[in-house]
């Protein structure tokens, strides 16, 4: 909302300086976004120094000069002054000036074959005097004013105002300067009486039709005969110039001027135009009409239009019809004033997508008593400025309009802010904001003033009475420190942990948007739906990720294509699973590019393989608290993962679904997406698939018992099928007394030379200790041969000597 | 007993001689072991008279306890030797590289949402979450943003289905309803997380992280909002003095509304907090709406609070002088580098919000 402080003051008497006003305008709700100098046309004219002339090529009268406007390079106009010669001090216009005396708008233009930026330009073209012999020259004095404007513009300072949506009634200035006269800045001045004639009846039949979802509820209006339309004033003109819009005729500058002072949107028709009567009327499918930008529109059902005997003139309070609009040769108009409904409004103008000052303020509810002060201003305005006679008002009505109350427990205010006002003050801040008032005890029974459909209860009144009184009075009350219930839950908890966990070993966290490329989506995307955004804000963000890959790795390969070689990167968020609140999983992803080691002095490069990725995954599930002997490990994964270089990760046993999984990332992903790195490994740790455990962490340890037997450790090689898993050897060890089998460790793994085809040796490490005495020869010999025999019997294996 | 004494000073003019570990055990083995020279006399004890048992035996301890020091002091001698010379021929180029380390970085946003819960935490409130696909009722009308109302349009929704039935949250605000839907007053929470809107530009992402703030008791007014919200703005900007200023504003849920700036000044290029005679937009808050309260089946004649929202990455970014929102979302390995922090650095109000 536009406007400058000297329309403020035509509806507000105050002493107050700019400075005063624009502070007290934010400190109330209405939130200054600039106050600027309006611009002017003047400033593209700038003080220039003519460098150098030369002869145009191809015309004997006309120079080109290079000419000094204050920037770091010289521009070339074509001037054909005889006066223009090196050294002149002159007037510059560049390209987009529009000149005073013709009003032409300049452009960069070729003359006789060269390129002239501009013009320099005579005292005439500038409306200075007459002289249009040659260029205006300047004194030496304007040396120092070289590239600064020539005129001594100072257009009025503009109000630019954020308008929250429940503030209708500041969309007019007067609203405004209510505002503000409420809060103590002035006094609001009464609306002048009216001295018009209005002796004649409208004479047009005007009908609302009774129809279910009409929009319109009542329509005033007024026949002006004899105007004579032309060119606004100029105080207008300036009026309408400082609202950052184009002047076009009297009667739409008028009507679009009391838009702006009332917040009353007006229409005005040329009566000649309009065949017969005016009927506001739902429409049907299938009607048209051309609006007054120029567009033709296809009506749905039940949009509110009003209309003539021979179709649709306009649909109202949105848009005007091209067929009954005014020009300059209108010579007797019909001036609208209406109330639209808000609902009906907003549902029209959002299917038809179309955007108007008018449309703007009447969804956000107009004054509905307006309609007659609205008519008053337009056509005393029309009558001063372009004449013609003023009909009596011919308003129709399809209900009479009802005064909102509302009851006013003055308590409520101390409640809700924590301070107390006095009665007195309280009461004189909504009467001067339009309240009508009935004291009763400690209630107001109050009025609510026809402007402000935004307030409907008690507590809208004591938004009103603390935004004008001033929020600076609300106390600033010591936090209290008691707490409900713990900050973090369990699984908040083992969200951050594992997000630092998963960091703490040489990951960057990222942060990416949950929604991807459907075409890398569905390379991760396995089993799930996939999930389409209706409005995407590019083809590319069009689904949500159904994994935290496909982003990742998006992001991962532009990170490779900078030229960075070893890159690991994660990320914990949602996944999706479905379009329903709550289809979502929590999920680390996390991506390694390149190699472990690298042009190194003392290690021997190798690329990252699925063991970093296990060893990530298994050592952060066991840093949150779940010990590594319990996991199961398994070579299933998803199909985006290297087949034979992968597995999951199973809290126990009985769980159904895995909690991880890692594993080298399928090289025909690699390959389509076109990723240039030695290697690529992954994993995902689902953190919903964490059961809740029966106990805390801290209560999960054993008392402490250790041993100081002493220790023996022997080491064992099998040779066995290459089907057989090194964790079951584990396993088949580890049962045979796990009190006595303290560790197994796997230290070697080969096939080939001396292996047949089909087998592997494993060589294993095993400590044997003792809770209960220090072992001796026999008993190791026992265990040794257990060792041995449940090997080879259960797997098959065979030691190897 | 001169025997013992003979063999005493033999063995220990052997041991000032040029020995080494090995010779030295053996020497050892030679007086101490099983049948070695010393153990012997000592088995001789039981056939000493009664008379002379005594000083034998304290004699004897005595040429062992010398023999044995001798032993020990020559170990030590030659393994300080051994080592001394072995330093000389270890010495290595120190300022060779060390072996690499891989630092890994937590993003800003969670960092930031760390020092904000770390903040609330101190003041009794917990953590809630919401799922990020809402319904339309949750994310507006519960919110008193019915359908048609133009409120509506300040928020570029991203929607999931046709009907524009289910979408992605525009505000962490519809955690407030459910929160509040499945429990009872009081309730006292904060709710950090992902939000959307469709609108990308160099300013506006079309993903963004906000906190929202719930405290509904009793008796819980303005002040309070006010009295918390300057706790947590001067926490967070770790900064003694504050210039905050509440400001009237509208949102559809809360009444009356406010929107909160903090002053500010650019001393050379960044920005300083607390200080200065600018202003700061940095959050929406209010006196929770009773419509709100009547929507999630609160009684608003008996409970009332206050709310906030506030933009997670924007505070980051003043806290932290990063000036590009996009850049927070685009996995730039030098920006998570440089911007990126410890992951041994979580916020605590013991040690501090940051170093």
């Amino acid at each position: 909302m536009k406007f400058t402080l000297d329309w403020l003051k035509q509806h507000l008497d105050t002493d107050l300086n700019d400075k005063e006003i624009i502070n007290n305008l934010t400190n109330i709700g209405l939130e200054v976004e600039s106050f600027e100098n309006a611009p002017s046309e003047l400033d593209d004219f700038i003080v220039a120094k003519i460098l150098n002339t030369q002869q145009h090529p191809n015309a004997d009268r006309l120079r080109v000069c290079d000419v000094d406007i204050g920037k770091s390079e010289t521009v070339k106009v074509v001037c054909g002054a005889p006066n223009a010669k090196k050294g002149l001090f002159t007037v510059y216009a560049g390209p987009g000036a529009i000149i005073p005396k013709n009003q032409m708008k300049l452009s960069i233009s070729k003359i006789r074959g060269v390129t002239s930026y501009g013009m320099l330009c005579s005292e005439a073209e500038l409306k200075l005097s007459n002289e249009s012999e040659g260029i205006t020259e300047l004194s030496e004095k304007y040396k120092e004013k070289i590239g600064k404007k020539y005129f001594d513009t100072t257009t009025p300072k503009v109000v630019d105002l954020s308008i929250t949506p429940n503030r209708p009634d500041c969309l007019g200035v007067r609203g405004i300067a209510r505002d503000l006269a409420a809060a103590g800045v002035g006094t609001l001045k009464k609306i002048k009486d009216s001295k018009l004639n209005q002796n004649f009846d409208q004479g047009l039949k005007v009908t609302i039709k009774k129809e279910k979802k009409q929009g319109c509820t009542i329509f005033g209006s007024c026949l002006i005969k004899g105007v004579s339309n032309k060119e606004s004033p100029q105080w207008l003109k300036d009026k309408i110039i400082s609202l950052g819009q184009k002047p076009i005729s009297a009667i739409v500058d008028i009507t679009n001027y009391v838009m702006i002072d009332l917040n009353r949107p007006l229409h005005a028709y040329d009566a000649d135009k309009v065949s017969k009567e005016i009927i506001v009327r739902n429409s049907k499918k299938g009607e048209t009409f051309e609006a007054l930008d120029n567009k033709k529109y296809s009506l749905d059902d039940d949009m509110c239009v009003i209309s003539d005997q021979s179709g649709v003139l306009g649909l109202g309070g949105i848009i005007g019809g091209t067929r009954s609009g005014t020009e300059l040769e209108t010579k007797n108009i019909l001036l609208e004033s209406a109330y639209f409904l808000p609902r009906s409004i907003r549902k029209t103008s959002k299917l038809l997508n179309i955007d108007t000052d008018a449309k703007f303020r009447f969804e956000r509810g107009i004054d509905p008593k307006s309609i007659e002060a609205g008519l008053i201003k337009a056509a005393d305005l029309i009558k001063e400025v372009c004449g013609g006679e003023v009909s009596k008002f011919d308003i129709q009505r399809l209900e009479e309009e009802k005064t909102n109350k509302v009851k006013f427990e003055i308590s409520l205010f101390e409640k809700i802010t924590g301070f107390k006002i006095e009665k007195k003050e309280i009461i004189k801040i909504i009467s001067n904001l339009g309240f009508k008032i009935n004291e009763n005890n400690e209630n107001l029974d109050l009025e609510i003033p026809s402007w402000r459909p935004d307030i409907t209860q008690p507590i809208d009144i004591v938004e009103e009475i603390v935004r004008i009184k001033g929020y600076e009075h609300i106390q600033t009350l010591i936090p209290e420190k008691s707490r409900l219930k713990p900050t973090l839950n369990r699984q908040q908890k083992l969200f951050h942990f594992l997000q630092r966990s998963v960091a703490s070993k040489g990951f960057f966290e990222t942060v990416t948007w949950s929604f991807t490329d459907s075409k890398i989506n569905n390379l991760f995307r396995e089993k799930y739906n996939e999930i389409k955004i209706v409005n995407p804000i590019s083809s590319e963000l069009n689904v949500l990720r159904n994994s935290i890959f496909p982003n990742l790795v998006f992001y991962l390969k532009k990170n490779i294509d900078r030229g960075f070689k070893d890159l690991s990167f994660f990320e914990i968020g949602p996944v999706f699973s479905g379009t329903k609140p709550g289809e979502q999983l929590t999920v680390i992803g996390a991506l390694q590019a390149g190699k472990y080691f690298r042009l190194n002095w003392q290690e021997t490069e190798r690329n990252v393989d699925v063991f970093d990725a296990k060893r990530d995954t298994v050592q952060t599930i066991v840093e949150a608290g779940f010990s590594k002997n319990k996991l199961i490990i398994k070579d299933q994964a998803p199909s985006y993962y290297h087949p034979g270089k992968s597995g999951s990760v199973f809290l126990s046993t009985e769980e159904d679904k895995p909690i991880a999984f890692f594993g080298e990332i399928h090289p025909n992903i690699v390959k389509k997406l076109d990723i240039k790195t030695e290697a690529l490994i992954g994993f995902e740790i689902y953190l919903d698939f964490f059961k809740e455990t029966k106990k805390k962490l801290k209560d999960q340890k054993s008392q402490f018992e250790y041993s100081d037997y002493q220790k023996s450790e022997r080491d064992f090689a099998f040779v066995i099928d290459k089907k057989i898993k090194a964790q079951d050897l584990i396993d088949i060890i580890v049962s045979i007394d796990k009190d006595l089998i303290k560790n197994v460790k796997v230290f070697d793994v080969f096939e080939g030379e001396n292996i047949p085809k089909d087998k592997k040796s494993i060589a294993l490490n095993v400590t044997v200790q003792s809770c209960e005495k220090t072992l001796d020869e026999k008993d190791l010999e026992k265990i040794n041969n257990l060792i041995i025999s449940s090997v080879e019997s259960k797997s098959g294996a065979k030691i190897r000597s | 007993m001169s025997d013992i004494k003979k063999i005493k000073d033999e063995y220990l003019n052997k041991l000032d001689k040029d020995q080494n570990i090995e010779s030295i055990n053996q020497i050892k083995t030679e007086l101490f072991g099983k049948n070695g020279i010393v153990s012997n006399e000592f088995k001789k004890l039981g056939s000493v008279s009664q008379e002379e048992r005594k000083k034998f035996a304290s004699d004897l301890n005595f040429i062992k306890e010398e023999l044995q020091n001798k032993i020990t002091s020559k170990i030590e001698e030659i393994e300080t030797k051994e080592i001394n010379l072995k330093l000389e021929n270890e010495k290595v180029d120190v300022t060779l590289p060390e072996r690499d380390f891989k630092q890994g970085k937590i993003h800003p946003v969670s960092q930031v949402i760390d020092e904000i819960s770390s903040i609330f935490s101190e003041i009794g409130f917990s953590v809630e979450e919401g799922p990020d696909v809402e319904n339309e009722y949750n994310n507006f009308t519960a919110l008193n943003t019915p359908d048609n109302h133009p409120a509506r349009d300040m928020h570029d929704t991203f929607y999931l289905d046709e009907k524009k039935e289910l979408l992605l949250r525009t505000h962490t605000s519809p955690v407030q309803v459910r929160t509040m839907l499945k429990g009872k007053p009081p309730f006292k929470i904060i709710a950090p997380g992902r939000t959307y809107r469709s609108d990308s530009d160099q300013t506006h992402a079309p993903m963004f992280h906000q906190v929202e703030g719930l405290h509904i008791d009793k008796d819980i007014n303005m002040g309070h909002l006010k009295g918390c919200l300057n706790y947590f703005i001067k926490e967070f900007f770790e900064v003694d003095q504050l210039k905050m200023r509440f400001r009237p504003s509208h949102f559809p849920f809360t009444e009356p509304s406010a929107e909160v700036d903090i002053g500010y000044e650019i001393k050379d290029g960044k920005i300083i907090i607390g200080e200065g005679d600018k202003w700061l937009e940095i959050l929406g808050c209010g006196m929770v709406h009773p419509n709100v309260l009547k929507n999630v089946n609160v009684d608003p004649s008996k409970f009332q609070g206050y709310a906030f929202g506030i933009g997670i990455d924007r505070l980051g970014m003043l806290k932290y002088g990063i000036n590009d929102l996009r850049a927070f979302f685009e996995t730039d390995y030098r920006w998570l580098s440089h911007f990126g922090f410890d992951p041994l650095d979580v916020p605590s109000s013991y040690r501090g919000l940051s170093r």
